[in-house]
């Protein structure tokens, strides 16, 4: 076995020696933090657009409270012709005009409000509008049935529920979804890891074939040998460029927030999902004892079980697809043959992510979430966002995650052997249209 | 002699196909074995058994004595005939790697490059990539990688393919000098001007079978024809051609000669000797040319194919 070694850093070298790796492990950053600072900006600037809406109000109701807030401000055109404030309006290039007609009862003048606008409104600023009209006619009924504004004022009052779990320990909302947001990205990092490194197997399979150097290879060492050696060398030159991205982003990143002065947690904001948004604007909603709270529950996540969990479904994950990868690219002849191969294998990658976000997050221990984490082939992403919860009571049932990595296992011997088989028959084949069935043939030959 | 290789009754099958029934050949220690057969008789399939890139169905392969083992691909060294580098790998790198993967150290790799470079006259080319060398360049590359670790056994699948004349006759004496100093070489080819330079034993495969082997002077001996060549001058040459052609087997022959003359190939039969027959022409014309026709590998090989072909 003392020519692994050999392969391995040969297929290291060879990939990071590439100017193509070179060039991507370069830009890759700098492109990623480019677009992090396009869309700060251009977010930024479409928002510090602010609109300006005239009124003409003929009505004896609405009065003032129409308010200028950060985005929207207007200008009262009281007493002018509704054509006349219109025109104007328009040669003023404001965003529209806003037209109450004269009326005596509320609600008949609040339906045939009207606003004139030169395209159509965006619908933020409609229903802020929309907001003030509703507020406005349910406050003036309720003061005419006579109730006091004390009350008045206790019914804005938001109530927000409290939830604790049976043995009476605080739940805090929101929660689950920060967590299955971690282990969502665990999941997301094993994916797009296998997606991009898998196929640099591929394609170093197919040049070898391409380049017959394989024969002679093969004629020194065990094709197992060279197989694996050739994923564990990739593999690392993966693991580089990873880490390499890393580095280089967090330190462009601080850089970048530094020079334009935000925090670096305001450019992260964009990328997290709605329900996790509103539960990390409750921190910045100036609870200070919450955000701790929220801290706390983080810290509570059993981070050693979820590392070491990452770690074992990341080889594993990887291994098993990075072997399928080899046999496709013993299998064909030249990289455009692999495109039929190539959809069955990124299948249950893709499913595995979306049901992860659109199930898993909802309900992470619902049958669909305990299916897809026990089917070895979408379990090292779909069990990754489940596992925040913790193993055991409220979290992923420990025989789950037994047998979930026993499958797992158990799957990877299979697919190896399988793989192994086939790319050992593939390699040595030229000229050969590849399909399902000739594949299956191989696995015969001894 | 002892035999170096021992292929002992073979075979592979590939799903329905068979690729080698029932094989059997020994490599004579020392010598210079070609194996030749038609495309797709099964030489490559034998020769990647050789290798253990495969394995046989039914039979043993024995190197040395021992039966093959995954250690004694450090004594075999295999040019196969699919062959090429890695096209962005430089080529020191390159034979250093491969030369580590037959089990030599880094050191002794990099003194026999050394060696092998300087004899070839191609030290220059240490730091280039293969892609910008030549065909033929790069072919030379090739052969010093699958010698570079001084193998007892050597398999060469067409050797000289991809070689100008020039380079073709170094590798050809190349060859020979590792033959000399002690090597047993395997040599896959179908030009068969180079077996008969080269051989000393061949082995002729056909549709997965094994149909005729030994010394190549033996099977020449045995498949010569008692024919002789013949150029005669005469005056009288139809008459003298009809008294030959009632008594031996008598076809017109084609051969370059300064004379206008009588050119025949006559075929001995009932006990006739050739001192028979040049007495018969002596006594009635001048000789000029009088040689015995020698099959060519070339012939042999489209007979027995041929013969092989018809039975089956």
């Amino acid at each position: 076995m003392h020519k692994l070694p050999l392969i391995i850093k040969r297929e290291y070298l060879a990939k990071v020696r590439n100017r193509s790796f070179i060039v991507m492990t370069i830009l890759s950053p700098l492109l990623f933090v480019g677009m992090a600072a396009l869309v700060f900006f251009l977010t930024k600037a479409n928002n510090e657009e602010k609109k300006v809406m005239a009124i003409l109000n003929e009505s004896d109701f609405f009065q003032d409270q129409f308010r200028d807030d950060t985005s929207l401000s207007f200008v009262d055109f009281r007493g002018m012709p509704v054509e006349a404030a219109k025109d104007s309006a328009q040669h003023a290039a404001y965003y529209g005009l806003l037209y109450i007609p004269k009326g005596g009862d509320i609600e008949k003048v609040a339906n045939s409000i009207e606003l004139f606008c030169k395209e159509s409104p965006g619908l933020g600023t409609l229903s802020s509008v929309e907001n003030v009209i509703r507020n406005n006619v349910r406050e003036v009924k309720l003061r005419n049935f006579g109730v006091p504004d004390e009350v008045l004022g206790e019914l804005g009052k938001n109530y927000e529920i409290s939830v604790e779990n049976f043995t009476g320990e605080k739940k805090l909302r929101g929660i689950n979804e920060i967590k299955a947001f971690i282990g969502g990205g665990f999941g997301y990092l094993i994916m797009m890891f296998i997606i991009i490194y898998g196929a640099f197997v591929m394609r170093s399979v197919i040049e070898e074939k391409t380049s017959r150097i394989i024969e002679v290879i093969i004629s020194s060492v065990k094709p197992f040998q060279l197989m694996l050696g050739k994923i564990i060398g990739n593999s690392l030159a993966g693991i580089t460029q990873f880490v390499i991205w890393i580095i280089c982003g967090t330190i462009l990143l601080f850089l970048l927030a530094g020079f334009l002065g935000v925090s670096v947690g305001e450019l992260g904001g964009s990328r997290i999902p709605p329900e996790a948004a509103d539960a990390m604007s409750g921190i910045s909603g100036g609870m200070q004892e919450k955000a701790q709270l929220y801290l706390a529950e983080l810290l509570k996540i059993s981070w050693g079980i979820l590392l070491v969990s990452f770690v074992i479904y990341f080889v594993l994950g990887y291994l098993i697809y990075s072997s399928i990868y080899a046999a496709i690219g013993a299998a064909v002849d030249n990289e455009t043959d692999t495109q039929q191969f190539m959809f069955p294998v990124i299948l249950p990658l893709m499913l595995a992510i979306y049901v992860g976000f659109f199930s898993v997050f909802n309900n992470p221990h619902g049958p669909i979430a305990v299916g897809f984490s026990l089917f070895p082939l979408t379990s090292p992403i779909v069990m990754l966002m489940r596992l925040p919860g913790g193993i055991g009571a409220g979290g992923v049932p420990v025989w789950q995650f037994v047998t979930s990595i026993v499958l797992l296992i158990a799957t990877f011997l299979f697919i190896v052997w399988l793989a192994a088989k086939i790319y050992r028959v593939g390699i040595l084949m030229y000229g050969k249209k590849p399909s399902y069935k000739e594949m299956y043939r191989w696995l015969k030959y001894s | 002699m002892n035999n170096l290789l021992e292929v002992n009754s073979v075979s592979k099958k590939y799903g329905q196909f068979t690729a080698l029934d029932n094989v059997s050949l020994k490599v004579p220690e020392g010598n210079i074995f070609g194996l030749l057969g038609p495309n797709g008789a099964g030489k490559t399939t034998l020769i990647r058994i050789i290798n253990q890139i495969t394995y046989p169905d039914t039979g043993t392969v024995t190197f040395n004595g021992t039966p093959l083992q995954p250690g004694h691909i450090t004594q075999i060294g295999y040019l196969p005939e699919e062959r090429g580098l890695y096209k962005s790998m430089k080529v020191g790198e390159q034979a250093l790697y491969l030369a580590q993967l037959k089990g030599l150290s880094k050191k002794e790799a990099r003194e026999k490059l050394k060696y092998w470079f300087d004899r070839l006259e191609i030290g220059g080319w240490w730091n280039k990539k293969i892609q910008e060398l030549s065909k033929g360049m790069a072919q030379k590359i090739q052969f010093v990688v699958t010698v570079l670790h001084q193998p007892k056994l050597l398999i060469f699948d067409e050797p000289f393919s991809g070689f100008d004349p020039i380079n073709a006759n170094i590798i050809k004496d190349e060859i020979l000098h590792l033959r000399d100093q002690g090597a047993t070489v395997i040599f896959s080819t179908h030009r068969m001007e180079s077996v008969e330079e080269l051989c000393d034993d061949i082995a002729l495969i056909n549709k997965s079978k094994k149909i005729l082997d030994g010394k190549l002077v033996d099977i020449k001996r045995q498949y010569r024809s008692n024919t002789f060549e013949v150029g005669l001058d005469t005056e009288r040459k139809e008459e003298l051609q009809q008294q030959l052609q009632e008594r031996f087997t008598v076809s017109p022959a084609h051969f370059k000669s300064l004379a206008d003359e009588l050119k025949l190939r006559i075929q001995l039969q009932n006990g006739y000797s050739p001192n028979d027959l040049l007495e018969y022409l002596v006594s009635r014309s001048t000789v000029n040319h009088f040689v015995e026709v020698i099959p060519s590998v070339n012939d042999i090989f489209i007979q027995t194919v041929k013969d092989s072909d018809s039975h089956a």
